[in-house]
This record gives structure tokens, sequence and C-alpha cells, in this order.
């Protein structure tokens, strides 16, 4: 007799998207490298930030002591093994806040009682979700998103989300009309909103909400009488105009109000630090019965104590905080440019964006019809024959076909500059009428053509170990 | 419906009939409104708002009254002496020594980088279930703490930010809500919480007595097993510590062989904790599940181990647990699921340094069970000198103390009252035996590896206090 395991465990519908992994897969067997292996395949599907390392560095390198477990010459080694206390350690907490109202330009101030340490953003939005909805409620969240969320909010929670379509005619901004049809949507899927969770700067739009946006959130959630999660993992990458407001400034109007304790943020180093690796993340909420609630349910995914003191000690450090911060977005202003300015060359537009580790790119002229049959013929063909792994906007669940998710942080200039001209060389011969399919016919291979089907219309059970976002 | 009889009394005839039935469905109705209110808006959900609300285990409670009021030789002479909490403190300065010696101020030095300031390779995304180095570290490390005798394959190991994931990752794994496992008792109070609050699942205590050294019995295990399956509830495993917790035995091989026999029988997986394997201190053998399963011809698939290095080597803080299982799917499905539990990139990279110093590690395994025994026996000795029994045991960082003798009757509710009395007025923590499920009323886990031998002593003599106001109060 066949012995049992979970339900969960066995399930293949825990949210893992085929597209955006199977690019993963094709990068990992041939992957891009400047000397050993110059036609491999590029990785633009990464959102990582790996433009200010060497100011990490060069910290480190003027304050050993903090990695040797040493605070003013002593070491604190034993202190550190033992800490496990669920309130995370409290210098750590108050940098974090402090560092978090830098990045918010000192407009709003965040209590270190207030927030919730846990193992990367990923276990903030878990938990946070296993915090405020029930199995089988919904959670609205607006297209195009990052895919994951599909597995962090939903596999263990058993939680549904409902997507508030957003499209291209307005620049994918929240409408009111969208949200309504959102929550009877759900309504008419018997399914109870519990939230609504945003990502500001978004992924993978790379955009920050106007005041309108947010305060078209801050109108819906009062009046429905939900919560706004609002995932600000990428508040620090904010390079260009228009400023960045965070929720938190929206909410400080409403701080006698009943929605004052509705409304939470996530954060993580992950992506403002290019830390992923740490796991870092954290919940902040006024809702005490939530912080509560959170803070015990990080036992499952507490932050190591020795990464704590050492990020403390970083974050601590003011001079740092305000140089890296602005020589970040600087970097990352610039990049940015060159990607936007590259794929334009190429006849290639972008969504107007000022943050994040990417740009949303228009490639629909590239389609052959308005499907997404056809976005997907597409980039089998940019990840095969052009070489480079972007991010299918079908993955993102972007109701339009034609967009992609083309990450610039996570490699140097050069590599960079040889991807655009990729994509240059590829958009002339489309336009030549040729297909250079280079390789063989790979993509027209009709069983990776069945197994792509089997993978784009059916969810399977595949996962990625690097990460994501 | 009560208050419509002194109504009607009050108004009479119909009236005070109508009235008497109006008033309290109003009031309840009323009641109900608000509460659904006070709900909606503390709007945690359902689920949430039993684990916001406060511990009132007096596991957890003695562990906060401490932290409010801490015994410090020095500083707080009349604080409350911690005894609740399974921590080693004797063998830090090791591994701080090893630390000076060998990382040279970096927080990383690895191999070729040994030294080496860079911040490189670790910042990026790693594997969530942790980077290879690590588990081929990680499985040499267990093998040195089983006595060298059985080897652990790398591929089999999952890396979690510490046991209680493990455990949770675990359960999530093997059952899905409403189903049970079955638990010997007494066991770890932290189970009630790690395995059930999030997953659904329940746990089945199967009752252990003193008569047989709080050994599992395979009858108590069927009985257990009958019962669940009577009330239609599908047990999927049996959980074990070994070394237990809080009894601090060690099962024998045959029990292992019986419950291995009865886990075939029923198709059911073991899952054996296993995280004080290292901190064994009395001279009887240990015998892993590794080890059984290696020697003998068993169906392994539904054996998992679960391990960390909170106990051993006393780096709680750092978060590391590890699942090793030897079935394919549960791997599988445990690898995804580390996404929310994974254990930070510079932790990961210190430790491969550290584990795999193989020399320094045989020499602070052999020094740490030394060290564990002399606090072990300074304990019991001081037990015995005021009259109090406890279970001779050889593992684990605590003992398991009989204090019925300072019971005036033998239930729970004495029990409990002798827990405040030693926590408010002797002004030490120790585990209640009701706390951990213990079937019998008397029995407390006493950790001695958090103090000094003098604080032992100190600790000694108020559970004396105690065991005399007791006397004399008879």
């Amino acid at each position: 007799m066949r012995l049992m395991l979970s339900g969960k465990a066995t399930c293949n519908s825990h949210g893992q998207d085929s597209s955006y992994f199977l690019g993963w897969e094709e990068y990992e067997k041939n992957p891009y490298d400047q000397t050993r292996n110059p036609q491999g395949i590029i990785q633009m599907g990464l959102a990582e930030n790996q433009l200010s390392f060497d100011l990490l560095e060069s910290w480190l390198s003027e304050n050993q002591d903090i990695a040797g477990f040493k605070r003013n010459g002593k070491s604190i080694f034993r202190e550190l093994a033992l800490f496990q206390d669920y309130h995370g350690l409290p210098e750590f907490k108050k940098a974090l806040v402090q560092f978090m109202e830098e990045i918010r330009g000192n407009k709003v101030s965040f209590d270190p009682n207030k927030i919730v340490l846990t193992a990367g953003a990923t276990s903030a939005n878990e938990t946070l979700i296993f915090c405020l909805a029930e199995k089988g409620d919904a959670i609205l969240i607006p297209t195009p998103y990052y895919p994951g969320f599909d597995r962090d909010l939903k596999w263990r929670t058993g939680a549904e989300i409902v997507p508030i379509h957003c499209t291209s005619s307005n620049g994918f901004k929240i409408t009111a009309r969208a949200l309504e049809r959102a929550y009877q949507e759900a309504q008419n899927r018997n399914l109870k909103v519990k939230g609504v969770l945003v990502t500001n700067p978004s992924n993978p739009l790379g955009t920050t909400m106007t005041q309108a946006e947010l305060d078209l959130l801050m109108d819906f959630i009062i009046e429905k009488q939900i919560h706004l999660v609002s995932d600000e993992i990428y508040s620090g990458t904010v390079f260009s105009s228009p400023n960045y407001t965070s929720i938190m400034e929206v909410l400080s109007k409403y701080e006698k109000a009943e929605v004052w304790d509705r409304v939470h943020v996530v954060y993580s180093l992950s992506k403002d630090l290019g830390l992923p690796g740490f796991r870092v993340g954290a919940i902040y909420s006024n809702n005490d019965s939530i912080v509560a609630a959170a803070t015990k349910m990080s036992s499952f995914g507490l932050v190591s104590s020795q990464t704590q003191y050492f990020l403390s000690a970083l974050l601590s450090d003011k001079k740092f905080t305000k140089n890296y911060i602005s020589e970040n977005k600087k970097r990352l202003k610039k990049r940015h440019a060159s990607l936007v300015s590259g794929l334009q060359n190429a006849g290639i537009s972008c969504l107007e964006s000022n943050a994040g580790l990417f740009s949303w790119v228009d490639m629909r002229h590239l389609l052959k019809s308005n499907t997404f049959k056809a976005e997907m013929e597409l980039w089998e063909k940019i990840v095969y024959d052009v070489k480079l792994n972007i991010s299918p906007g079908l993955s993102c669940h972007c109701s339009e076909p034609g967009w992609f998710r083309v990450c610039f942080a996570n490699m140097t200039e050069e590599t960079l500059e040889i991807a655009i001209q990729r994509i240059k060389a590829f958009v002339e011969s489309v336009s030549r009428g040729h297909d250079k399919a280079i390789g063989g016919k790979k993509c027209l291979n009709i069983n990776l053509r069945k197994k792509f089907s089997k993978w784009v219309f059916r969810l399977s059970f595949h996962d990625r170990e690097a990460g994501e976002r | 419906m009560r208050l419509v009889v002194p109504l009607r009394g009050i108004v009479g005839g119909r009236g005070g009939l109508i009235l008497g039935t109006f008033v309290p469905c109003a009031l309840f109705c009323y009641l109900h409104i608000r509460r659904l209110r006070f709900l909606a808006t503390r709007r945690v959900s359902e689920r949430a708002e039993p684990i916001a609300k406060a511990e009132e285990s007096p596991y957890y409670v003695g562990l906060g009254r401490v932290s409010q009021d801490p015994f410090d030789e020095v500083a707080n002479p009349n604080g409350i002496i911690q005894l609740g909490l399974s921590e080693n403190r004797l063998c830090l300065d090791l591994i701080e020594e090893w630390l000076s010696e060998n990382l040279n101020g970096a927080m990383i030095g690895h191999g070729s980088d040994k030294g080496h300031l860079g911040i490189g390779g670790i910042t990026g995304y790693q594997p969530h279930d942790g980077v290879t180095e690590l588990k081929e570290a990680m499985a040499g490390f267990m093998s040195q703490v089983m006595g060298g005798e059985i080897s652990f394959d790398p591929s089999r190991i999952v890396l979690t930010a510490g046991a209680t994931p493990a455990i949770e990752i675990l359960c999530f794994c093997l059952a899905d809500p409403g189903d049970a496992f079955l638990v010997p008792t007494p066991y770890y109070p932290g189970f009630d919480r790690d395995m059930t609050w999030r997953t659904g699942v329940e746990l089945i205590p199967v009752h252990c007595h003193s008569a047989n050294n709080f050994i599992l019995s395979i009858a108590a295990l069927q009985q257990a097993f009958n019962q669940a399956r009577k009330r239609g509830q599908r047990v999927q495993g049996i959980l074990i510590s070994n070394p237990s917790n809080p009894v601090g035995n060690l099962l024998p091989q045959k029990t292992l062989h019986d419950i291995l026999d009865f886990a075939r029988k029923k198709n059911i997986h073991i899952i054996s904790d296993e995280i004080f394997a290292g901190s064994i201190h009395g001279n009887e053998e240990f015998f892993s599940l590794a080890k059984i399963l290696d020697a003998e011809n068993f169906d392994k698939s539904r054996a998992h181990i679960l391990y960390g290095l909170s106990k051993d080597l006393s780096l709680a803080g750092f978060r590391v647990g590890v699942i090793y299982s030897y079935n394919d799917d549960v791997l599988a499905a445990a690898k995804k699921l580390t996404r929310f539990s994974s254990v930070s990139a510079p932790t990961q990279r210190l430790l491969i340094s550290l584990l795999s110093d193989t020399s320094f590690i045989g020499r602070y395994l052999e020094t740490n069970r030394k060290r564990i025994r002399k606090m072990y026996d300074i304990f019991v000795s001081g037990l015995k000198e005021i009259g109090v029994k406890y279970v001779d045991s050889s593992g684990g960082l605590y003992c398991w103390v009989d204090m019925s003798g300072l019971m005036h009757s033998h239930n729970v509710k004495e029990e409990l009252e002798l827990w405040d009395k030693l926590l408010n007025v002797a002004k030490v923590n120790a585990t209640p035996g009701s706390a951990c499920h213990s079937i019998e009323p008397g029995w407390f886990r006493c950790c001695f590896t958090t103090l000094s031998e003098g604080n032992i002593r100190i600790a000694i003599e108020r559970i004396r206090k105690v065991a005399e106001m007791r006397k004399s109060s008879r």
C-alpha cells in the first residue's frame, strides 16, 4: 500500500508558473560568461541588485570587528549565539526602521515595536496572509504582478488571489472600475475578500504609485472594510521623479480612523541593499493583534542573530546609508537609461518608469498576432535564438500580450551592452522578414512545443532554486 | 432563557411572556454583534487570533517571568534562576576561541578565500534549502555527532532556519489538516505550537510511565492508533525524540525496531527528532534512527530525522535546522517549502568553515559531553542530598525530576501550585510535567546547562527550602 503524503506535498498547483521558470532552466544549462561562454544565455530574468557591492565591501573592510562578532572591541559572540528572541535584536530593529524612514525622505516615522522580522519578504508576505485571511479567502492584486505571489500567498495559506486588471491604456495604473470589478469577481466566485495587496514601487512595472492611486486604494479599503498590504520591497530603488510616496505617508492622515490598523507594509533588504542571501524581511503594522500573531509566527523564519547584528551596525552608520542610498540610485538610473535608450534604438519602447531593477518592455509590435500564444512564440525565440532570459508578461498575469520584464541590475555594463546588441540584431532580422533560428530548429521542435503547451497552459510541478522577483 | 421566568414573574401575564422572551433575545443579539464588531475591528484572522493571545502554558509563562526578573549573581541575586530553558552555555568559549583563530575578523573564512573579506558570493540568492558545501559539511558533522559509525548523504539534507520550521515543514509534507501524529509523552511543549498552529494537524499523546522508565510501549501506540481510527481520524505518523526531551533517556535498539515495525504495519511515517544527539553525557549506547536503518532492511521511505545546531553547538541564534529524509517526494516538497525559512548566507558561510574543521569538532563534542556530565553529576547529587528523586538519564541538557514528594496530593492542580511556589517564592523556574503532557503529576524538567556550579547549588538550596516548607505545612 502506498505511503501517504499530504495534499500540499503532492499537488502540482502550488503556483509555479511554467514559462517564468523554464527560461531559468535554459539559462542554467547555458549561462553567459564573458570569457568562458560568450554565446551563452544572458540572465535578464533575475531582479537582483549587483550594482553596489563595492560600497558594502568597503564598509566591511573598515568594520572588520563587526563581522568578527565584536562590539567596541569586546566579543559578543555568546550573546548572539544564544539570541533567539522572536522580538528581534532591538538595535537591529531600531536601525532598520531608521533606514526605512531615510528611504522615505524622513516623511514618515516608524516605531520599532511595530515591526516583525522574518526570513525574507517571502516569509513576511506568507505570514501576513496567515494573519489576515482564512483558507479560501481572497486577496485582490493588481496585474501584472510578481509570479512568486501565486506560490507565496496561496500554497500553505489556502488563500486565493483575484486579479485587479490593469491595462496599458493608462500606463497600468489602478482604477476604481478595475478595483470594483475584481471585488465583484471575488463575490461571484463566493470568495470573501480580505484585502488588497499592492507592490509599490511595482514589480514588474518599475513605476511608483501616484497620489491618486494611493487615495483610491484608501477609499476602497475603507468602503469595503478590508486590509491593504503594501509590499515596499523596492522603495529604495526609486531613481528618478516622480518622488516616492509610501502608503505610510498617506496613512498618517488617518491616525484616529478605523482604517489605521488595516494597512500593513512589507519590506526587505533583498533589493535595496542587494542582500537577498541574508534573508531579511519585515512586516510593519499598527495593528497590535497582527503584530502579536506575526511575531509568534516568525518563529518559523527568524533572522540569524549574526546577520541581525551585522546589519544593525551597517544600517546605524548614517554616513554609509546616506551615501549608499544616493549612490545606488545614481547607478540604477544610469543603468536603466542604458537599457531604455538601447531598446529605443532597436525600435522597442518601455513603460516609463522611475524605480525597480527592471523595465517593462513593450514588444507588442513584434508579435505575429495579439495573442498569448504569439507572446510565447516570441519569448521562445528570445530565449533560444537571441539567448536572453526575460520574463513574459503572461507569467505576471498581464492581461495584454506582448509585454516583457527585462532586468538590468544583475550584470555588468558590458554584458548589458551585448544584450542590447543581440536584441537590436534580432529586431532587424525580424523586420527583414527572416527568422534567424540560430542553433538549429530548437524552437520549432514539436516535442518542445508540446512541452510548452503543457507547461504554459497547465501548471506543472517545477521549481527554481535561485530567486526571483 | 432563565431570565424569562423572573421577568414573567415581574410583569406577569402575556406582556411578561413577550418581554421575557424579547429582552434576553435582544441581549443575546447585542452581545453577539458586539463580539463580531470586536473581532471585526481586531481584524486578525480566526486562525491567527489564538496565536496572538498571550501564552498560557506554564512552559512559556515561566520563561517570560525569568526574562522580567533574571537571576544574576551580582546584579540581581534575588532574581529567578532559569531551569526551564534547555540551552547549553558550557562550551561557547570553545567556539569563541575557534572564531578568533580562524576568522581573522571576517564573517566568512572558507577554503581558498579563508580570511578574505569579500562579501561576494554570499549576498545573492542561494538555493533555498542550503548551499551544497554546507550540506556536505553538515552531513559530516552529523556523522561525527553520531560517533562516526553512520554516514549521511548530503543530498538528503534540507536546511531550514532552525528546527522549528523544520518540523513544521515536515508536518505540511506528511499530513493534511485534521490528520494526526502519535507523540509519546512527556514531550517538548513547543511541539503543540510548532506542529499544529498553521498546519491543522493534531497531536495524539501516547502516555509513557515511570514504571518502565518512560520508554514507549508498542501496546500503548497500538491503543492510541485504534482509538484514533474509531474516531475516524487519520494517523499519518509517529514523532519520537531521541534522546528524549524532557526525560533525557535514549531509546533502546529493540524499541526502535518495534516502532519501525509498527509504522510499517500501519503504513505510517516515523519522525525522529535527534536534536540532542551530540549532548549524550552518559555511557549508554545511542541508536540514531539512521543507524537502525543502515543496519537493517527496513523500508526507509517512511523515515525522517530532524536535527539542528541549537543544542549541540549552542547556536540557537543562528537558526540552523535539518530535515534528513529517506523519501524523495518529501525531500522535493520540503525543499520548495524552505523558501519561507532559509538559513542566512553569512551564517551558512561561517558554518561551512566551522563544521569542516573536523578535528576541532571532534575535540568540541568530547569536551561538551564531559562538561554536561559534570553539571549533571553536580545537579543530581544536589537532588540526592535534599531527598528528591529523578530519572537517571544519559542525554539532553536537563533532568526529569520527581517532585511529587513536595506535593500534598497527587494531581495536576497540586503540581501547578508547586510550580507557582517554585517560580514566585523560591524563584526557580522549572517546567512542570503537565506542560509536557505527562500523565503522572509531580514531574518537573530542570535544565542545568545554563548555570555555573555555584548557581546550581543555589538552585538546589532554594528547592530544598520549598521541600522543607511543604513538609512543615503538612
